[in-house]
């Protein structure tokens, strides 16, 4: 016991007197959070509109007012034909080209049915969805007004309500993810890069040639980091809830008890990679190599329902994946810690899987 | 000999093809100053390792401090002291940081890591650079310091890997006295060197030539049998034929 706590104090002292890895662990993850959450929004704003208005009649530019009164759309101009739409895409000048066909009121109101034309740049695919389903939201909404008055089928529609997220904000959404990212981060650079930097120095040898024990100077070396993440997601949670509001509605004690499981698996996989390394060049370059894959296939940005088959079974292997999973069902939903078992689960069986590695592979003879 | 603090019998350590250590047999006595001489890559730092337990050999047998070191190398490493070749201090950590931790992880009762800092500090006359990092120190502090922190758990005996390099002729004299002050109190000495003068203050040595022990016994008996005037004219008749230097 008094081992560890010499363990303890020596790299507590070491940390705090680093100013660098001061600022990596307490202001860096601060100034990511308050950027990516703003980066890392889904939301399309001011995409670029043409209108292409060929009927001139009171519904067709109640349709366009419509579009200019929306803030996803910034009506750049009029043009006379398709053909000049398909320029101006082409320029660059649009993003999409609405056609209204002449016609288009008469029909609507003869025969209750008519068309408009849309035309979208699809380079950007997701993008160019976000624009079609905007699109025809607003064209739904005239479909709305104009029924009363012409008798138009009513055939099948829908209303919605989005749970969890009412208003559909992307903070809520992203930032709780993103702190994970950011505790991983922290967690798994600063315990590889920690224990081969002593052999870089040398100074492993010396720990190797004293009685301490194998537990002992893992605990020493995991301990430190564990703490520093955890205070890390408090501080990063504060920040999303001061900053960005987020909602908590799930108890914070179920965010924490399970964080406590996911770090021993983070901090595990970084004295894995410690234990077959040599350099920190080394252990930085491996541990980038799983986190990108970790953070790429969590969930975070790109849904794991929209995965290849294939890829969705390697997700499953994903730490990364359960916590931010986790973080938005307990912050956004309010799971209990029964309802996320089966995730805490997955994880503890990971833990020891990951840190019985270390340990084995941790050797104090050569 | 039963009291011997050290015993090797064609200890051998191989990677692969290569045999950094070839069959050394030897006896270390309590109290002794033990030299192991030789040029760079002879195979002295393969052999301590062995014989600290951070090296698993390849053949043969040891015994340190009366412990086998195949199974019981965590019993002999309560036992001994190291210094290694490259600087094994903390240089984030202050002098007194140091000491502590050290002190600590040997597992010293509190009352006893307290005094003995406090001593060491004060015989070492670092007192006024207690709280400053070793880092910031100079090198023959460094090394006199890390001397000091190897031998704080009182170990039966220390082994100390080149601990002299790149020190200046003045605190090496002063190292030396700090090796025969430990000696003096029973502490057996285990050093490895390529400075040749530095062999003449050892009670015996050993001349490795690559992987073995060509020669051993104390200095004056060396220079007799090669007919040599000094401890170089020794390791140059014998490293003459080395296939590796």
């Amino acid at each position: 016991m008094k081992t560890i706590l010499f363990l303890l104090r020596k790299e507590f002292l070491q940390i705090f007197r680093n100013r660098v890895i001061v600022a990596m662990i307490f202001v860096m993850p601060i100034i990511q959070l308050l950027i990516l959450a703003n980066a890392a929004n889904y939301e399309v704003r001011n995409l670029k509109l043409q209108v292409i208005d060929q009927d001139h009649s009171s519904w067709s530019r109640q349709l366009v007012g419509h579009f200019t009164a929306s803030p996803y759309f910034n009506l750049t101009g009029m043009v006379a034909s398709a053909k000049k739409g398909i320029t101006a895409i082409e320029a660059d000048e649009a993003d999409l080209v609405l056609h209204i066909p002449s016609g288009f009121e008469r029909a609507l109101r003869r025969e209750g049915t008519a068309s408009v034309h849309l035309n979208i740049n699809a380079i950007n695919g997701v993008k160019a969805g976000l624009a079609s389903s905007y699109a025809q939201t607003i064209i739904l909404d005239l479909h709305q007004e104009i029924m009363p008055v012409v008798e138009l089928p009513a055939g099948l529609s829908s209303t919605f309500r989005y749970w969890y997220n009412p208003d559909m904000d992307y903070y809520t959404f992203m930032v709780p993810g993103i702190l994970v990212l950011l505790v991983t981060l922290v967690g798994m650079f600063l315990s590889g890069l920690n224990i081969v930097k002593e052999k870089e120095i040398g100074t492993i040898e010396q720990i190797n040639v004293s009685p301490i024990r194998k537990h002992q100077f893992i605990i020493g070396k995991l301990l430190p980091f564990w703490i520093i993440a955890q205070v890390e997601l408090a501080l990063g949670l504060t920040v999303g809830w001061l900053v960005f509001d987020i909602p908590i509605v799930g108890s914070l004690g179920v965010v924490f008890a399970f964080s406590s499981i996911y770090l021993l698996v983070v901090l595990g996989i970084g004295l894995l990679v410690s234990t077959f390394t040599d350099t920190q060049q080394q252990a930085m370059f491996i541990s980038w190599f799983f986190l990108v894959i970790f953070i790429l296939m969590s969930g975070l940005f790109t849904p794991i329902e929209s995965m290849p088959g294939w890829a969705q079974q390697i997700t499953r292997l994903n730490p990364v994946t359960y916590f931010v999973d986790v973080v938005r069902l307990v912050l956004l939903k309010g799971s209990s810690w029964w309802d996320i078992r089966s995730q805490w689960i997955a994880l503890s069986i990971f833990a020891v899987v990951i840190n019985g590695a270390a340990v084995l592979n941790y050797r104090k003879t050569d | 000999m039963a009291t011997s603090v050290i015993e090797t019998h064609e200890l051998t350590k191989r990677f692969g093809n290569f045999t950094a250590v070839d069959r050394i047999t030897f006896q270390v006595q309590p109290g002794e100053i033990f030299g192991f001489l030789g040029a760079n890559g002879a195979g002295k730092t393969t052999a301590m390792r062995m014989l600290t337990g951070l090296s698993r050999p390849t053949a043969g047998e040891g015994i340190v401090a009366g412990y086998d070191v195949y199974r019981q190398a965590e019993q002999i490493k309560r036992r001994i002291g190291y210094m290694s070749q490259r600087f094994s201090l903390y240089e984030d950590l202050t002098v007194r940081e140091n000491i502590q931790f050290y002190a600590g992880i040997y597992g010293l009762p509190w009352r006893s890591i307290r005094s003995k800092t406090s001593e060491l500090i004060e015989r070492l006359q670092l007192g006024e650079v207690a709280r400053t990092l070793v880092g910031s120190l100079p090198l023959g502090w460094k090394q006199k310091l890390a001397f000091s922190t190897a031998i704080l758990h009182d170990p039966e005996i220390v082994f100390l890997d080149e601990p002299t390099g790149g020190v200046d002729p003045i605190t090496r004299r002063q190292f030396w006295e700090m090796i025969y002050a430990a000696a003096d109190r029973g502490v057996t000495i285990f050093v490895t060197t390529h400075y040749m003068d530095e062999s003449e203050y050892c009670d015996r040595i050993s001349m490795m030539v690559d992987g073995e022990i060509r020669a051993l016994g104390s200095p004056h008996d060396l220079k007799t049998q090669y007919d040599q005037p000094d401890m170089n004219g020794v390791f140059l008749q014998l490293a003459r034929h080395s296939e590796r230097s």
